[in-house]
């Protein structure tokens, strides 16, 4: 039940590894939860998760693998097996299996299991009374031989709420990234939006030594300081977002999108333009659309370097005429000679580094309304939905290098 | 081993002190995520205090480097003081200036090192430190000198998650998030800092913000030491309960965005 806790947790996507799962055993070797099914909750969860991202799916898997259980005797009994045999841990990869005998080098597993046994042993004392197990009620179900899978129910220190029954309340499913889309995490990922720039741009505050010994020798001896540019963020950015229409629902999204965006004032540039279901002759500096913020896509074509990273935010779903027809376009008082598409593959063809960003879950791609024209747009630009993990993937996508 | 238990200004939930003992016992930093206002900075005071021992404070900047905690060389003085003959330059320990994780590993007792907002510095800056807090010493080739920690800091980490930290350097640490507070767990922190404080008032300004903090849409919303202010203005200003509930006095110190407080008069008005 124990090894399966570990495999459990990697099944719902905690990313646990085996330094970790090292550092359980160090802490319940020391004795800080043996008893308490509570306290074995919150110690785990604090030594094996890393992020409140990951709570949600902590508790699913403790619930799986524990549920039933009131007192985590039976997990002691199964560690004390463990530290006979760490490397008989079943369904190691070799990488795993060779990290956990680096990790074992440093630690001193004898020491361990005699820790361990101590603790076992003091359980039966506790027994008696002992006082140095905080939170234990009751009686402990420990022998010299360490098995006693039954159980007895040790009280959980007038704490009402077991730790399954906490696990089961799934507090924490407001954070999962998978699902939950907040301004935050959308600024965390995309802060992976970065490259160093080359050394001369920017202020020179970085002492540059052996242009000091260089400039100093030459200038007989007496101190000539020299100074060098720092390395800053390059990466440029273009994002263009799509407004109105059947983008209203997500309006909201993307005005975080946008505010996430504008707030990591890091890029070295940064450009928002706006357009209505598929981009044509104008875009628009204004969510609004209005006319007097048009600006000519040619123009921001000419004026933006191909090292900008575009990135469309959008449903792509539209009338296939509005992509695909010349006078496309559903607004009166504006006609394109050029369809939708040529549009789109313009900036793609401009532009190094582009993504496309779509606003529905990438699982309704196929059957959304407007399939027929994000089928096509995803032949133009890689398509990412946009939910954290999307975003960090179309991060990456950008950031690659030819 | 000492155990820590919570101080008397500062209200912690047993997990949380389950969690620092767990870390000091472990000997790995205890990483401590959550909303602004949830006490993040404040639990390594308490820890100090609780444990008797000595906090260093390194408050990490957007600007800062690992390097800045190790040491700096101060290598424009020494030039300098070699130019115009001040000093003994030949002796580089006195440039040689220790920055507060140096201070923490060379204190000759134990000590408690927060290392506050991580995540506002560069990306790479918890990879930079990882070796260092591992193996708690450093090398300074200047002076071919290992400075190695008389006693193991207990450190404590705090972050916003501002930006995520990386993997290597998160299987190190022992990692707490701090839920907000429940009212009751609020309610004690309020008397804390407020002792003298009216049952009825304490409830219904409880009451009233986490109403709110339930506001859909709140660009910033209120965390626990605008709680605290805001209690102290209302104590101040003589305002009658039953006003708190109606009217929000003092709002502005509740909600610091003007959108926040339209929102919240809106709300106000549909609760009438």
């Amino acid at each position: 039940m124990f090894t399966r806790f570990f495999f459990l947790l990697r099944a719902y996507g905690v990313p646990v590894t085996v330094t970790e799962w090292l550092a359980l055993m160090r802490a319940l070797a020391f004795g800080l939860a043996l008893n308490d099914l509570q306290r074995f909750y919150s110690l785990a969860r604090s030594v094996l998760v890393k992020s409140e991202a990951y709570y949600d799916q902590y508790d699913q898997a403790f619930l799986a693998a524990f549920e039933g259980i009131e007192t985590p005797a039976v997990i002691a009994a199964e560690v004390w097996e463990w530290l006979q045999d760490p490397l008989g841990f079943p369904g190691l990869s070799d990488e795993e299996r060779r990290r956990l005998v680096e990790e074992l080098g440093e630690v001193d597993l004898d020491e361990l299991r005699r820790l361990f046994e101590e603790r076992l042993a003091e359980q039966t004392e506790a027994h008696h009374g002992g006082s140095r197990w905080i939170g234990v009620g009751g009686t402990s179900a420990f022998g010299h031989d360490g098995v006693h899978p039954g159980g007895i129910r040790v009280g959980g220190q007038g704490r009402s709420r077991t730790a399954v029954k906490v696990a089961a309340e799934r507090r924490y499913r407001g954070y999962r990234t998978d699902v939950e889309v907040g301004t935050r995490q959308f600024e965390l990922a995309l802060r992976r939006l970065r490259q160093l720039s080359s050394r001369n741009e920017g202020l020179a505050d970085e002492l540059d030594l052996d242009e000091t010994i260089e400039q100093t020798a030459e200038n007989a001896g007496r101190l000539s300081l020299a100074w060098r540019k720092s390395r800053r963020n390059a990466v440029k950015v273009l994002l263009l977002m799509d407004v109105g229409g059947s983008m209203d629902p997500y309006a909201r999204l993307c005005s975080s999108l946008f505010t996430a965006t504008n707030r990591s004032s890091h890029f070295k540039d940064l450009r928002f333009y706006y357009f209505h279901n598929c981009v044509y002759d104008w875009l628009y500096a204004d969510p609004g659309l209005a006319r007097r913020t048009a600006v000519a896509t040619n123009h921001v074509l000419h004026e933006l370097p191909s090292d900008y990273k575009l990135i469309m935010v959008g449903d792509a779903a539209m009338a296939t005429g509005e992509l695909l027809s010349r006078y496309g376009i559903i607004w009166w008082g504006e006609a394109n000679e050029e369809p939708g598409i040529e549009w789109l593959r313009r900036l793609r063809r401009h532009f190094d580094h582009s993504v496309w960003l779509n606003t529905i879950p990438a699982d309704e791609w196929d059957r959304a309304y407007g399939a027929a024209t994000i089928r096509i747009v995803r032949e133009v630009f890689p398509m990412f939905e946009l939910t954290v993990d999307g975003l960090t993937a179309a991060v990456r996508k950008l950031m690659v290098r030819y | 081993m000492p155990v820590y238990a919570g101080t008397r200004d500062y209200i912690a939930a047993p997990e949380l002190m389950q969690t620092v003992n767990v870390a000091v016992q472990l000997g790995r930093p205890l990483l401590i995520k959550g909303e602004p206002g949830t006490g993040k900075t404040m639990l390594a005071q308490s820890i100090a205090e609780g444990l008797g021992l000595r906090l260093i404070a390194w408050s990490v900047k957007s600007t800062t480097k690992a390097q800045d905690g190790l040491y700096v060389y101060d290598t424009v003085q020494r030039l300098y003081d070699g130019q115009f003959g001040e000093g003994d330059v030949g002796d580089i320990k006195r440039y040689i200036k220790l920055g507060k994780l140096g201070e923490a590993f060379t204190s000759a007792e134990r000590v408690v090192l927060l290392i506050d907002e991580i995540d506002k510095a560069d990306l790479e800056f918890p990879n930079d430190l990882l070796w260092e807090l591992d193996r708690m010493e450093f090398h300074i080739p200047e002076t071919r000198e290992t400075v190695v920690a008389v006693h193991r800091p207990i450190v404590l980490i705090t972050s916003n998650a501002e930006k995520e930290l990386p993997d290597a350097f998160l299987r190190r640490c022992v990692f707490h998030f701090i839920d907000f507070p429940d009212e009751a767990m609020m309610e004690r922190i309020v008397r804390v800092h407020v002792p003298d404080l009216e049952r009825r008032l304490l409830d219904l300004a409880v009451e009233a913000f986490y109403w709110v903090r339930s506001i859909p849409g709140l660009q910033k919303k209120p965390s626990t030491s605008e709680l605290i202010d805001w209690v102290q203005a209302l104590v101040g200003g003589g305002v009658d309960p039953q006003e708190v509930r109606r009217r929000l006095p003092f709002m502005g110190v509740l909600l610091k965005k003007d959108h926040d407080v339209e929102l919240a008069t809106a709300a106000l008005g549909r609760r009438r």
